[in-house]
């Protein structure tokens, strides 16, 4: 989205939406199980996401250099 | 009975709090900058590499008052607490596409705040002044905010009175007038270093005493260890959802973050910072389960515990829980984490205040043709003024009302998103209009927060037959994009434009 001569808005960042569907649907992880050591599936899915949040960003950022 | 005072947690607290004060003077050296310039002292010469913002920005983002009230609301509430764990990811993908562009225009025009940048892009004073103000007024409840997470721990240590706190408010006033951005991002260091330490610790040796993570779990009542099923249940998913989005929309709207973001060195260090920073967050989401672990634990229920949680209420979870499981050095470690953990967010947030009140109300409206020189000095002694008044706020015992205030601030900051956020892709919204959406926003805003009495920030909407609880700075802001855009459609067509200060070239 870097606007002006370096390609703005590419496919590479419809990746950006993912990290909204998967945390503000609720209905995907709003529940107990499969629960992981004791921790239920709403905490430790989150928190995966936190990470898969930062794997993406990582992602775009490296495909943006590239051009 | 009171928690009785443990000399050696006491000793450590002191020796690492006396270790972030002389970085804190030293600080003024650090990559040595003329500090009478504003840009060196408000934004420490806009030289902070990858490493340097992302400590800053940890620092400044995560504050005491996080690490002690999130857990404090999943103790209390359950589930719900844990919004603060989506909104803490979804944030860094808005900096990652928005922010690299505000760090480009301001590095080109030489803007020190956000309100720069709409005075420039606009072309209006009385929009970047209402930027400006909305800024200043978000802040200082916050400001005031970590002072309260300072005096959770503190009495946890077994200090109490005033006193205590006005010497570590002094104090960091002192370097902070004498370094500037410098010294909260010195001191960020030793405060990222000391809360990971202290959260690593609490996930690997809490858990074992208890007993593991089910038996953790299986103390939270079953009602909300889940939110409810009924999606429109309030709290339940839609309001979750609602929080998550809107505190993710208005945290670098926050003066604090911009001024983090701004003294980057580069549009690069921005969108690496996005990449890096959600680190903190999975910190972020282990000290939400420390709320779980308090339950767990049953320290409300501990007689040696009970003053503090009748003076703070489940604000005192986190400091009963550390005081509980670990050894007296530790939890001066700890206690030293959150406490430091106060002072750099109030310090960076003083600055910003600063930057705003010296930029757009000071030189824009009194001293047009003041000097750098002048302008440096007025923003030091704001920050002292600002701090000043976070101080007698929380000594007079307006604990509560700064909660308050700062449930409403995230409401108000949201605000200034069309003109800051939009502003940054397109400048068809018209500065009057802009204007216009900001009040209407401001207003209904801090209308549904009235209508729970400003304890909740979440307000039900009835529409269409059906009732939907909404976070009001979310439902408030679409009101205010409405407003700005229809009104926009009709003064583009009659009134004149005002100038662009910057150019597209300017945002790469």
């Amino acid at each position: 989205m870097d606007g002006g001569k370096r390609g703005g808005l590419r496919l590479i960042h419809l990746l950006l939406l993912l990290p909204f569907v998967a945390m503000l649907w609720l209905p995907f992880y709003n529940k107990r199980l499969p629960d992981l050591d004791g921790i239920p599936f709403f905490y430790w899915y989150q928190i995966l996401w936190v990470a898969l949040t930062a794997t993406i960003l990582y992602v775009v950022y490296v495909a943006e250099g590239r051009e | 009975m009171m928690k009785s005072f443990d000399p050696v947690a006491f000793g450590v607290f002191i020796a690492l709090f006396l270790l972030v004060t002389v970085l804190g003077f030293f600080a003024a050296r650090w990559r040595k900058g003329d500090l009478t310039q504003l840009s060196e002292w408000g934004l420490g010469g806009r030289r902070f590499g990858s490493v340097v913002t992302w400590f800053l920005l940890g620092g400044d983002l995560y504050t005491a008052y996080t690490f002690v009230a999130v857990p404090a609301l999943m103790f209390g509430a359950g589930a719900v607490g844990f919004f603060a764990v989506p909104y803490a990811a979804i944030a860094y993908v808005f900096m990652f596409i928005a922010f690299p562009r505000l760090w480009s225009v301001a590095r080109a025009k030489g803007y020190v705040t956000g309100a720069d940048f709409v005075r420039g892009r606009f072309g209006s004073r009385s929009l970047a002044l209402a930027v400006a103000l909305t800024g200043i007024v978000a802040t200082m409840p916050y400001i005031a905010l970590q002072l309260v997470g300072m005096e959770v721990v503190l009495a946890g240590l077994g200090i109490h009175g005033e006193w205590p706190l006005i010497i570590a408010f002094v104090i960091l006033a002192a370097y902070t007038y004498a370094s500037g951005l410098r010294a909260p991002a010195m001191i960020a260091v030793v405060k990222d270093v000391l809360i990971y330490a202290t959260v690593i610790a609490a996930v690997i040796v809490i858990p074992g005493e208890l007993g593991g993570y089910a038996k953790i779990f299986a103390a939270v009542p079953a009602k909300s260890l889940i939110l409810s099923a009924d999606p429109f249940n309030n709290p339940g998913q839609f309001s979750y959802a609602s929080l998550a989005l809107g505190s993710a929309l208005a945290l670098f709207l926050y003066p604090h973050a911009a001024t983090g973001v701004m003294s980057a060195s580069s549009r690069h260090v921005v969108k690496r910072n996005a990449v890096a920073l959600p680190a903190y967050s999975l910190v972020l989401g282990l000290v939400a389960l420390l709320g779980f672990m308090a339950l767990a634990a049953g320290v409300k229920a501990m007689p040696q515990y009970a003053d503090g949680f009748k003076t703070f209420g489940n604000n005192y979870a986190v400091p009963a829980l550390f005081l509980e499981m670990f050894p007296g050095w530790f939890v001066g470690v700890a206690f030293a984490a959150i406490a430091i953990g106060a002072l750099v967010p109030a310090a960076i947030m003083s600055i910003a205040c600063a930057n705003l009140f010296t930029r757009n109300i000071y030189r824009e409206f009194f001293r047009p043709e003041c000097s750098p020189r002048e302008e440096s000095q007025v923003a030091k002694i704001v920050s002292l003024v600002v701090k000043l008044g976070a101080l007698i706020f929380i000594l007079e015992g307006q604990s509560k009302t700064a909660i308050e205030l700062q449930l409403l601030g995230g409401i108000w900051i949201i605000q200034t998103l069309p003109s800051l956020m939009l502003g940054l892709y397109t400048r068809w919204l018209h500065h009057r209009a802009l204007l216009i959406g900001w009040m209407a926003g401001m207003l209904a805003g801090t209308w549904m927060a009235a209508q729970s009495g400003f304890k909740a920030s979440v307000y039900v909407l009835h529409f269409a037959g059906m009732t939907i609880p909404c976070y009001a700075a979310l439902s408030s802001l679409v009101l205010n994009i409405a407003v700005s855009v229809v009104l926009s459609l009709l003064f583009n067509a009659f009134l004149a434009q005002r100038m662009d200060a910057t150019a597209a070239e300017d945002y790469a």
